[in-house]
């Protein structure tokens, strides 16, 4: 526990936060539950995209902007996606992704 | 241990549980509220990596926008079969075991293979504690938009070359600082778009079989 805290802490950090929401998106039937996971993995991405950013020079800026950049997009996933959920609620009357068949070719 | 590394454990302890809780809890309101607590912890990591920038938009984006929109979906939605639907046993077992095996896959090469070998980080001068070169970093990062600074620096501290992707330098593409000015204009119009579509999708409507 005296080491420093170095590159590796916070990629292991990124791998549990990616591991949780993958397995957020696999498990939940909530289809909001489904979008939690989605940000959960885009958090574990951004760790180590401004990880990598503090502690390789080479990417001293590009991890952060690339970061900015994906916080971005997951602001704009998280409303398209809420609007589709509701939509769909409005239409079916469930969050159930297990209900969502109408798309099964 | 230091107190960067004490700070460390809090926060990364904090986001780490809060993310697992997310996955564990049945109930879709807890979820939420766990989401909240991963969420902000993550925003302490990037203020302890010194990206202040990207901290406070994790903070003002992600904790004031998106959780916002999550919460109000779950309470738009929140129908009593819906706020806590159980997943199977069996499906429990195999999802552990997946994810576990995932994780260790994970671990397993970045603790065998380092992306950047720690020798290499020393050359370059990488410090593992906050530095008040640190604070500078919302500076340096409005400068790389505007195209003012090249973003990536050529050498190393000590002057000699770096090396990414393992491209010789005579052979590495050449790089003319052009800044991120571009892709943010393109991001935000996307966002507008984004939003006026989703405004679009979630518009009143009557249900199915309320009319006719």
């Amino acid at each position: 526990m005296t080491e420093e805290i170095g590159l590796n802490h916070y990629l292991l950090l990124g791998a549990v936060l990616f591991v949780c929401g993958a397995l957020c998106m696999a498990t939940k039937r909530n289809a909001i539950g489904v979008l939690m996971g989605v940000e959960l993995v885009l958090n574990g991405a951004n760790v180590n995209f401004v990880a990598l950013a503090r502690f390789n020079p080479a990417f001293e800026v590009e991890g952060q902007v690339f970061a900015v950049f994906v916080i971005v997009m997951a602001a704009a996933e998280a409303a398209i996606a809420l609007a589709i959920v509701l939509n769909f609620y409005n239409n079916h009357l469930s969050v159930d992704v297990d209900t969502a068949e109408e798309l099964k070719g | 241990m230091s107190l960067h590394a004490f700070l460390f454990y809090v926060v990364a302890g904090l986001t780490g549980l809060s993310a697992i809780a997310v996955v564990v809890t049945q109930n879709i309101v807890r979820s939420a509220a766990f989401l909240l607590f991963a969420l902000a912890g993550t925003a302490g990591v990037f203020f302890l990596l010194g990206a202040d920038f990207v901290g406070a938009t994790q903070l003002l984006v992600y904790v004031g926008g998106v959780l916002v929109l999550v919460v109000f979906g779950v309470m738009l939605t929140a129908q009593e079969p819906f706020v806590s639907m159980k997943t199977g046993a069996a499906e429990w077992v195999v999802a552990a075991v997946v994810g576990l095996l995932l994780y260790a896959a994970i671990a397993v090469s970045v603790l065998i293979d380092p992306v950047v070998k720690p020798v290499e980080l020393q050359k370059a001068g990488a410090q593992t504690a906050p530095t008040p070169e640190a604070s500078r970093s919302t500076e340096v990062l409005g400068e790389a938009f505007l195209g003012l600074q090249e973003a990536t620096p050529k050498q190393y501290k000590d002057g000699s070359p770096i090396k990414v992707t393992g491209i010789p330098p005579e052979r590495a593409p050449k790089r003319t600082p052009m800044g991120y000015l571009l892709p943010f204009e393109i991001v935000s119009v996307h966002l507008l778009v984004v939003l006026i579509g989703a405004a679009y999708l979630a518009r009143a409507k009557r249900r199915r079989g309320a009319s006719t």
